[in-house]
């Protein structure tokens, strides 16, 4: 696999956030985005991911560029962003199973409930799970998302206790060990080691 | 592709059942707005008789609107839009089933008390059927088009009025031939002409409407 991206801009409200940003990234790599609040980092994720289109410059995927591929290549990738995107009325298998059909992946009950387990999560409408809960149902598609093949994490850790923090970082770690490629940002300290970093600082 | 497709329309049923006020809200509004003209205008059996069809289908647009503005204003506030936008399957399907159960959940609610309403009215027995088949192809046009609207005016301020003065003038074709099509029945003409156009429109808004939808979704969530 290889995500490339060449000379990426990106102007958002008459501000240049970032400009000419070039990257490449293949499986097993894990590129880790810094930057201070509204430097882009999430513009920069929304670009990769296809739902923002960047200002100047292309993303391609495998050679081809994501804008002609669309669900194609959507249904090679996890993004989890800012939001929850979770339903407050459902409960959190119920957004699981929602979330992995939307993906295309097939997911039996008994993994489900698995990830749900290995998150230490009830099965509550998420309503009345706290903002770290919500994280963690938010997160448990990691759990079963091995088979696909790029993860866009924005600030994964945010909300997330000391525990499930080590739980995501294992699994961010187990995927690239098993050739997946991951970018994700953050502000707090990881014990995850990117391969590259991309600093929208400087 | 179906799965997913099935996958919203359970979704969004589901969502709408844990909220049953919502939904409740869009159907009292028609039943009331069908209710006060009787009583405003009198109880005159012939003048009731000859407005009916033009009142509740008015009341049925109006209704519709007002759900309309929640179709994809709740998934854009709480992320879930971005994942429909990055599922496995071509938006325009995702944007076709959430149109069906906004169909689900809004429509066909009328369909079934539209009888019930026309009673009121005192609307003769034979034109229950030809008003709720009228009903019953028009008001998945109205979900259809209304979801172009709904995706267009997503994340503005003040979008609710904007998107009724987009969406109404389009709602115009259905009105005038679902009304039509009752009257038709009344003066003792066979209304097939009318519910034939109103099917074509149907057709036609099925097959493009999503696309349609779609394209604006990707606009409004950059």
């Amino acid at each position: 696999m290889n995500l490339e991206a060449s000379h990426l801009g990106c102007e958002r409200g008459g501000r240049t956030l970032f400009s000419d940003l070039s990257v490449s990234l293949r499986g097993g790599e894990l590129l880790r985005v810094a930057g201070p609040n509204g430097s882009g980092k999430t513009s920069l994720l929304r670009i990769l991911c296809g739902l923002l289109s960047p200002t100047t410059g292309a993303v391609r995927w495998e050679g081809t560029e994501i804008r002609r591929l669309r669900e194609e290549y959507s249904k090679q990738l996890v993004y989890i962003g800012h939001a929850a995107a979770v339903k407050d009325d459902l409960t959190a298998a119920e957004n699981l199973r929602i979330a992995c059909t939307l993906a295309g992946l097939r997911v039996s009950p008994r993994q489900i409930q698995q990830a749900l387990d290995s998150f230490e999560l009830a099965d509550l409408p998420v309503k009345r799970l706290s903002q770290g809960q919500r994280r963690r149902a938010v997160l448990a598609r990691l759990v079963v998302s091995d088979s696909l093949p790029l993860w866009l994490l924005d600030e994964p850790y945010a909300a997330l206790d000391a525990a499930a923090g080590r739980l995501a970082e294992e699994l961010i770690d187990g995927h690239v060990a098993r050739g997946g490629a991951v970018v994700f940002t953050t502000h707090q300290d990881t014990r995850v080691r990117a391969s590259q970093v991309i600093d929208l600082d400087a | 592709m179906l799965e997913a497709a099935r996958c919203i329309v359970v979704r969004d049923l589901l969502v709408a059942w844990r909220r049953r006020s919502d939904v409740a809200t869009a159907l009292l509004f028609f039943v009331i707005v069908t209710s006060l003209f009787p009583l405003g205008i009198g109880a005159e059996p012939d003048l009731l008789r000859s407005i009916a069809p033009g009142v509740i289908w008015v009341a049925a647009l109006l209704s519709c609107m007002l759900s309309l503005g929640r179709l994809f204003a709740a998934d854009h506030a709480d992320g879930t839009l971005e994942q429909l936008l990055l599922s496995s399957e071509p938006l325009g399907v995702i944007a076709a089933a959430k149109a069906l159960a906004h169909w689900l959940v809004s429509g066909l609610p009328l369909v079934l008390i539209a009888p019930l309403i026309a009673l009121q009215y005192d609307l003769p027995a034979p034109l229950y059927p030809v008003l709720a088949l009228s009903l019953l192809l028009g008001t998945p046009v109205l979900s259809l088009i209304g979801a172009i609207g709904a995706a267009l005016t997503l994340g503005l301020r003040g979008g609710g009025v904007l998107l009724s003065l987009l969406v109404l003038p389009l709602y115009v074709p259905v009105l005038i031939m679902g009304a039509g099509s009752v009257d038709m029945a009344a003066a003792g003409l066979a209304p097939d002409g009318q519910l034939l156009l109103l099917a074509a429109l149907l057709i036609f808004a099925a097959a493009f409407a999503p696309w349609a939808t779609a394209a604006a979704l990707r606009i409004s969530v950059e």
